[in-house]
């Protein structure tokens, strides 16, 4: 059975019609080729499929794209400015070494994004309470914890 | 540049893409008209194939193939090899049973390749896939390895389950010894089983190109020169020539990835067959049944003392589990790569170590992050750690009396270490984990109802893999060198390849700051390429904590070429003697004058020869150069962890872990800390979350990340890490390398800790909360 679905991604509208088991991922990696929002487990509890959908963190593994219908999506391909400067989120992680094989790193940051709203000034534990569903096997988090308590200050315009 | 760019904190040059989602990791390669497999798994452990219906998926929609054991058989395609030869204590050989890419007749794990579906879409080969009937006679399944021998036979070729026994060291010395000691300490143990678990799973994109009769695969791998060398000589037959493997990024490895899997075989054939791109990547599920395992030791291990605390001789006997087939180096890790490191940071005069590996209907163990360094320093720091609680010494204190200080120093297990300072990161790891103040915390955490323990642990592991003809005499059968080659461009950029692979140590900024450095350039005109066979003339890839020991060495002597050409160049436009021209960063002077020429000046005469010494020099700047390292390079380090425990659920945290390493020259401090932050969760996630378990069927009970703990954000502390630095005697950089050493020292701090925190003697890996709860109420 095949779906037309309709949504924004990355601020520019798109539409395809698909097959109706088709993830949310599949069709941002396979039909958009947008292949930064990565697959890790397949089974929602790695985190590095997160992207936005209206602004909160979800796992586009876990929902099909007709869910998506009408949202608007945002990958890590969007979250650079246009002219290729980093959002403060991700020059917090390169500054802070947050990330080694970058495996991860898409879902982290957008997981943080928006954590960072809600936590203008997080704790360490604050951090890692919201890092439950993101998993990375290179950092032993500490870089990544660093990155996020930073990059949710520079967010907020906190030094 | 002025600055030394060594031991330059420098952010990384790959990030970028990597934060910005352009980096391009095997499943994001995307071949017109690509095709997808789909495996057909065994769900026994140990079963004989009687019959494989496939006729309804070869008639579902899009399917373009279905693939069997017997259609590899047919085609004469080879099993995979195992690439490290152990000589038996006979003097027999080790047992080599077929390791073929589908399995052919039997199958012996859970997760076993049974057939194959290529179809248009992904969907359509998982759909066909499961139409697939195949008829099993179950066979009773082993997977305890101590009841290796006298089990039914897994293999026709070793009828005892055992691959080998193989033992080092002086048996009759070492018993002579344990029969005059006044202490002895025996420890019975495990060290568990481990599922490594990289965040991206194995991928395979493979395409034929009829044109010209050649292969190009992209896969997630550590050494993807290896993977062409296994595949096209002892697998497919193929010419070297006509196969390119192109490892691109790759998202983590830790030694699962270094090895030819099946999966990589079969959609290599299967392009040709097809004239179609075949792509493969593994559901984590699949990751978890057929990625290689790690570690499963059993250990009996005895340390012979003095009424002083001097260390005598150690006894270690251990059954090594290597699961159902031999992976690509699975013989050298319980051998080679752990009895080797069985002195650790002592003098122990003797040493006997016996392994017996067998066969198991259990997914095959390899490499893994350490690989053999951690089951040996866990054996050592165990016992050390014991004997001084049973002999009321201080463990610090045993310790410092046993150190080697001598260097270099043979060892009674083969080992020659070039150089070390033990008694320096175990005095600076103590100040910094202020062990002094030990005692007041754990008074305050027991008025919170926690009990603290502190635990140390003095690891030592031997890297820089590894010196060809050693590694040769005990049984590689490849050479163990690396490759490097440094183009230098008109305008005087340049690029950099190496045989070493990145999957996340950060080479791409590493080696250009050594190169950056030691030509004066500028860091961006610098580029790193790396895992490509069509590009890099040879590598042997990344385990093993080699890159900057071996790779960044040859890149080293590639530099020394590229300088030794230029000053013969710039001594010509000079107008000068090649022994009076000097190189300073960036800049060839005749010594002792003002007269001078930049390097790209230099580098753009070599390449637009209008007056050049055609008649000495060959135009061009290019050099490569292979290097073979005369040893093993030898970090070491001490870590120090507390843990609290929660009486009342036994639910134990790392409270904090303080680890100072001496990893020789440290190019780039940041990226070597990320390294043993890493190394640390992994080694905590060994100690405290992660156990691989089958039921006595065979069948994988921790095969999701539901059930199989690697640390989350919440498991792990920050890290206090330092360094101290004895350089490497051997190589041009005294480096060491840094990748693996957390993940060897933290397991025994953990439990040294955890035993310390209980005062019990011993308590299983991993030391979750159920098991310390019972370990508590057992006490009690």
């Amino acid at each position: 059975m095949s779906v037309k679905v309709s949504m924004k991604v990355n601020g520019k509208p798109v539409s395809a019609d698909l097959e109706a088991r088709t993830l949310l991922v599949t069709f941002i990696r396979e039909q958009l080729r947008l292949t930064g929002t990565h697959v890790g487990c397949d089974t929602a509890q790695c985190g590095a499929c997160t992207v936005l959908m209206n602004g909160k963190a979800i796992k586009s593994c876990s929902i099909v794209a007709m869910q998506a219908e009408g949202a608007d999506i945002l990958t890590i391909e969007g979250v650079a400015k246009p002219d290729g400067t980093l959002h403060p989120m991700q020059a917090a992680f390169k500054e802070n070494h947050g990330l080694q094989c970058g495996f991860c790193t898409p879902g982290m940051v957008m997981n943080a994004l928006d954590f960072a709203k809600s936590h203008p000034d997080p704790t360490e534990e604050e951090v890692r309470d919201s890092l439950e569903g993101n998993l990375c096997r290179c950092t032993g988090y500490h870089n990544i914890v660093k990155s996020i308590m930073a990059g949710a200050r520079a967010m907020a315009g906190k030094p | 540049m002025t600055a030394s760019l060594i031991g330059a904190r420098i952010q990384r040059k790959e990030d970028y893409r990597f934060l910005t989602g352009a980096g391009l990791y095997t499943d994001d390669v995307a071949l017109p008209g690509q095709a997808y497999a789909a495996f057909v798994r065994s769900p026994h452990a140990h079963a004989r194939i009687k019959k494989i219906a496939a006729d309804q998926a070869k008639k579902s929609p899009a399917v373009l193939a279905v693939y069997t054991g017997a259609d590899l058989a047919a085609a004469k395609v080879g099993g995979l090899p195992c690439g490290w030869l152990i000589t038996d204590v006979n003097g027999q050989p080790m047992k080599e049973p077929p390791y073929p890419p589908l399995a052919q007749g039997k199958v012996r794990h859970v997760g076993e390749r049974v057939a194959v579906v290529i179809a248009e879409s992904l969907a359509q080969a998982r759909d066909a896939a499961e139409l697939i009937e195949v008829d099993y006679e179950v066979l009773p399944a082993l997977v305890d390895p101590v009841k290796a021998k006298g089990a039914p036979a897994i293999h026709e070729a070793a009828p005892d389950n055992t691959c080998y026994v193989w033992a080092l060291g002086d048996k009759a010395a070492v018993d002579s010894a344990f029969a005059k000691a006044a202490h002895v300490t025996k420890l019975d143990f495990v060290n568990n089983r481990l599922i490594p678990n990289a965040i991206e799973p194995r991928a395979a994109n493979a395409t034929y190109s009829r044109a010209e009769a050649a292969y190009t695969l992209y896969v997630a791998s550590q050494n993807p020169h290896v993977e062409r060398l296994l595949m096209t000589a002892f697998v497919l037959g193929l010419p070297e020539n006509k196969v390119r493997v192109v490892a691109p990024d790759v998202g983590g490895g830790f030694g699962s990835k270094i090895y030819l899997y099946p999966e990589d075989v079969v959609v290599t054939w299967a392009a040709k067959q097809l004239n179609r791109p075949v792509k493969w990547t593994a559901e984590r599920t699949e990751s978890f049944v057929s990625d290689a395992h790690g570690r499963d030791h059993v250990t009996t291990a005895e340390l012979a003392l003095d009424r002083d605390g001097r260390f005598l001789a150690l006894r270690v006997r251990t059954t090594a589990n290597l699961g159902a087939y031999l992976s690509t180096f699975a013989s050298c890790i319980p051998t080679i790569l752990y009895a080797t490191l069985l002195a650790g940071q002592y003098t122990t005069p003797l040493i006997h170590c016996e392994v017996t590996a067998v066969f198991t209907n259990t997914t095959p163990v390899d490499a893994y992050r350490g690989a053999g360094r951690p089951e040996a320093t866990y054996v050592v720091e165990r016992l050390v750690e014991t004997a001084a609680r049973e002999m009321k010494l201080d463990p610090a204190g045993i310790r410092r009396k046993n150190f080697i200080r001598q260097f270099p120093y043979q060892t009674p297990v083969a080992l020659c270490y070039d150089t070390g300072n033990y008694e320096a990161t175990l005095d600076a790891v103590m100040k910094m984990a202020d062990v002094a103040g030990f005692k007041q915390r754990k008074e305050e955490s027991l008025r919170k109802g926690r009990l603290r323990g502190l635990g140390y642990a003095c690891y030592i592991e031997a890297c820089g893999i590894a010196p060809s003809n050693v590694a040769g005499s005990l049984g590689a059968r490849a050479g163990l060198f690396e490759a490097g080659e440094i183009r230098v461009h008109p305008t005087g950029t340049v690029t950099v390849f190496t045989g070493s692979h990145s999957h996340g140590q950060g080479h791409e900024t590493t080696f250009a700051q050594v190169v950056a450095d030691r030509l004066g350039l500028p860091m961006e005109n610098v580029d790193i390429v790396h895992g490509d066979t069509s590009k890099v003339l040879f590598g042997m890839g990344t385990y093993g904590s080699r890159s900057i020991a071996v790779g960044g060495t040859a890149i080293v002597k590639a530099l020394d070429k590229i300088i030794a050409k230029g000053r013969k160049i710039a001594a010509h436009l000079l107008e000068a003697a090649e022994a009076d021209i000097e190189y300073d960063r960036g800049v060839f002077k005749v010594a002792g004058t003002d007269k001078q020429k930049t390097f790209g000046e230099v580098a753009f005469a070599a390449y637009v020869p209008h007056h050049y010494p055609l008649d000495k020099l060959e135009p061009g700047l290019n050099e490569n150069a292979f290097y073979d390292p005369t040893n093993f390079t030898f970090p070491a380090g001490s870590y120090v962890c507390e843990v609290e425990v929660d009486r009342d659920t036994g639910a134990t945290q790392v409270v904090a872990f303080t680890a100072v390493d001496d990893f020789g020259k440290v190019i780039n401090p940041m990226i070597v800390d990320g390294q043993v932050h890493g190394g640390l969760a992994q080694g905590i996630g060994q100690a405290l979350t992660e156990g691989c378990r089958y039921d006595s069927t065979g069948q994988l009970l921790t095969g999701s990340f539901s059930d199989y703990a690697i640390p989350r954000a919440g498991d792990v502390p920050l890290f206090k890490l330092d360094t101290r630095e004895t350089p490497c005697t051997h190589n041009p950089l005294g480096v060491k390398g840094c990748g693996e050493a957390g993940a060897i020292g933290a397991p025994a701090a953990v439990m040294n800790a955890i035993t310390d925190a209980l005062g019990v003697k011993d308590l299983p890996m991993p030391a979750t909360a159920q098991t310390v709860w019972r370990s508590m109420h057992k006490a009690a």
